[in-house]
């Protein structure tokens, strides 16, 4: 009864004309990076972090920037659906399972029917995930309550050993770009000695640390755009959409088909988005492959099936909802979006982590009353708007890259003031640009510089009480299931390369 | 690809040894500290404040290590390409729009952030993006002036103006 008074409360405040207005507004810039190909939800809530504090300056809070943040995210997951029916090329990597049945059914002139479909089951993904998540984030902050430093360094190694253990990446890669993320958040003082650590060429600058910002905005505002201009050479060519009212008003009917793929889409996809390093993407193509698995007629998937659509998407609005779950209860994020707004979290003065839904529910309350809210607003946008969205689609990537350098470097220099940060940005950003070629994963070396002004203190705290012993870790209730949990994951790729090497010898 | 695969695993190798050798620095302010001396348990104060990033860069190395071997058997999909890292295009574009940005950068100093804000955007959307001329100033003068009355006016965010700064004050003068 509790929890439905202060959602009912939080719904009142996320429909006041201030946040109701920019979860409008974050919808909008949502939709479209969503559906910018080489544009995704975490490019826009990186790129934009730096305004939210004008918004936060305006209102005096850190809910009407949360809101707008998480808006952006929302939309985002709408978006990407767009330019992979129209253009047959994900707006998001969150969407490539919408491609494999969303392009052959406008190649077969139903565009208009896989547009409105992946609407209907981004909303209903999104609905049942925020369901789920007002009914299981208080009882799991609860439970967190009672977690000391070794268990929530124990989580953070969970978090971290899920990217090497599931990432599907290369694992020395994956290993590197998680400790040079957590390597780059000691730069600047210890904040137990009190000693500078890390000052490079003596460099005041470094003096403050690597801002979060600074790593953020140069992977995703320089590097992924430097990478997608490079790897985007000719223009694709869109299909003819029917926005008549009869048309979709047809599509809407047509949805009925769609009911299977849409609610495996909305609860696998909730579950697998907890999963840090797992989140929307494998949990749209996971959905994708159970809704065929157990189709009655497989066959049709890949050709133009309506399922083939819905499950996807209705799984990753689902799976964006569930990564926000261990963001918010355990101050742990599971996606790069995530770690973006958990920085952004810290900046605004809040404590992620259990303590918020005790200390702040003024904060998490309307948070969630948005996601309800941002949900209708975003499917009835996405409805309405489709026109104007193919025609932003055409925009040229010559006028869109300059502009969001432009942003990123006026960001950056608006978060801090700071010219040296601005220079370290680009910089970040070219090297990005380089890594991101050789294949190096970026996301777990942004989650690390989020996670690792939290991790070390913990680390080190947890060492302290146990003087120097590490079976901390493994002796305590929680915290020993939990780390050899982790310890299974990092050493999971090493156990399949021994076997792998044994049957290559029998 | 393959070579530059093995060079960044070498100079990424390079950085980590770097980071080690940074990370046992002990405080200037207690010379009785000497290097290394932090980066293991100290009684009764703990992880000393080397312990985290001199190991984290010991990891890094061993990955550097670990690509390298890789890279020696062939089995990274980047050490088995043939492909060139960049072709001619890759080049150009690094240089033009990598340059560009830089030049970006630089400019702030001298004409400010709206100074640089016009020229970087006529650079790429009239000569790189070849659009009209219309086009390109309207939207290279359109974005400095809205982050002007964004930033200075309504946010009271100054923004750098380089040798600018004197076309602006009749402008504070008018709105602030």
């Amino acid at each position: 009864m509790d929890i439905l008074a202060s959602l009912f409360n939080g719904i009142l405040i996320a429909l006041e004309p201030i946040n109701l207005g920019l979860a409008v507004i974050g919808v909008i810039v949502g939709l479209f990076v969503g559906a910018m190909p080489g544009l995704g939800s975490v490019n826009g809530v990186a790129i934009l972090l730096p305004f939210t504090f004008v918004i936060q300056g305006f209102t005096g809070g850190a809910t009407s920037p949360m809101i707008f943040l998480a808006s952006i995210y929302y939309g985002a997951m709408y978006g990407g659906a767009i330019s992979s029916i129209t253009l047959g090329i994900p707006g998001a990597s969150t969407a490539v399972a919408t491609v494999f049945d969303g392009r052959p059914l406008a190649l077969s002139g139903r565009a208009h029917v896989a547009l409105v479909t992946a609407a209907i089951a981004s909303f209903i993904g999104g609905t049942i995930s925020t369901i789920l998540f007002t009914g299981f984030a208080p009882l799991l902050a609860s439970v967190a309550l009672s977690f000391g430093n070794p268990e929530i360094f124990s989580l953070m190694l969970l978090a971290f050993a899920t990217f090497v253990g599931l990432g599907g990446d290369d694992i020395p890669k994956t290993i590197f770009s998680i400790c040079i993320g957590l390597a780059l958040a000691t730069v600047g003082f210890d904040i137990i000695t009190g000693e500078p650590r890390l000052i490079f060429f003596e460099i005041t600058g470094f003096m403050h640390g690597i801002r979060f910002l600074v790593v953020a905005i140069g992977v995703y505002g320089i590097g992924e755009m430097l990478w997608t201009i490079n790897s985007t050479r000719s223009g694709p060519q869109m299909s003819k959409v029917d926005v008549s009212f009869k048309g979709i008003f047809q599509a809407i009917k047509d949805f009925r088909f769609a009911w299977k793929g849409t609610l495996i889409g909305s609860t696998l996809g909730f579950f697998v988005g907890i999963l840090p390093a797992a989140g929307a993407t494998p949990g749209a193509l996971m959905s994708y492959g159970v809704a065929k698995l157990t189709s009655k007629n497989p066959e049709e998937y890949g050709k133009g099936s309506i399922d083939g659509v819905a499950a996807p998407e209705s799984a990753n609005n689902s799976a964006s909802t569930g990564a926000m779950l261990p963001m918010m209860t355990l101050g742990i994020p599971g996606s790069p979006t995530t770690a973006v707004l958990l920085a952004g979290m810290v900046i605004w003065g809040l404590q992620p982590g259990p303590l918020l839904f005790t200390n702040q529910p003024e904060f998490v309350w309307p948070l969630i009353g948005s996601f309800y809210i941002s949900n209708i607003v975003a499917v009835l946008l996405n409805l309405s708007f489709i026109p104007v969205f193919l025609w932003m689609l055409r925009m040229p990537f010559t006028i869109l890259a300059p502009v969001i350098f432009v942003l990123s470097l006026v960001g950056t220099y608006a978060a801090y003031l700071d010219m040296f940060d601005v220079g370290l940005m680009v910089l970040v950003g070219l090297a990005a640009f380089v890594l991101r070629m050789l294949d190096y994963p970026l996301a777990p070396a942004v989650l690390a510089i989020v996670l690792g002004p939290i991790a070390e203190p913990k680390l080190r705290q947890s060492l302290l009480l146990s003087d120097g012993d590490f079976s901390i870790f493994f002796t305590r209730p929680i915290a020993g299931p939990i780390t050899v949990v982790a310890l299974i994951l990092i050493f999971l790729p090493f156990l399949k390369w021994i076997s792998k090497h044994y049957r290559r010898k029998v | 690809m393959r070579k530059a695969e093995i060079i960044t695993a070498f100079i990424l190798g390079l950085f980590s040894l770097g980071m080690m050798w940074k990370s046992g620095e002990g405080s200037a302010w207690n010379p009785d500290v000497s290097r290394f001396d932090n980066i293991g348990f100290i009684d009764g104060e703990g992880p000393g404040s080397g312990f985290w990033p001199f190991w984290l860069s010991v990891i890094m190395f061993i990955c550097c290590l670990w690509i390298a071997y890789n890279w020696y058997k062939r089995t990274s999909p980047p050490s088995q390409s043939d492909e060139p890292f960049l072709d001619s295009h890759g080049i150009k574009l690094l240089l033009v729009v990598g340059g560009g940005l830089i030049g970006f950068l630089l400019s702030i100093f001298v004409i400010g952030f709206y100074g640089a804000i016009f020229c970087f955007l006529i650079y790429y959307i009239r000569f790189l993006g070849k659009h009209r001329w219309t086009t390109a100033l309207l939207i290279s003068s359109g974005i400095p002036v809205f982050s002007f009355f964004f930033f200075d006016i309504a946010m009271r965010i100054i923004l750098p103006k380089g040798y600018l700064e004197p076309l602006f004050i009749p402008l504070y003068d008018i709105f602030l």
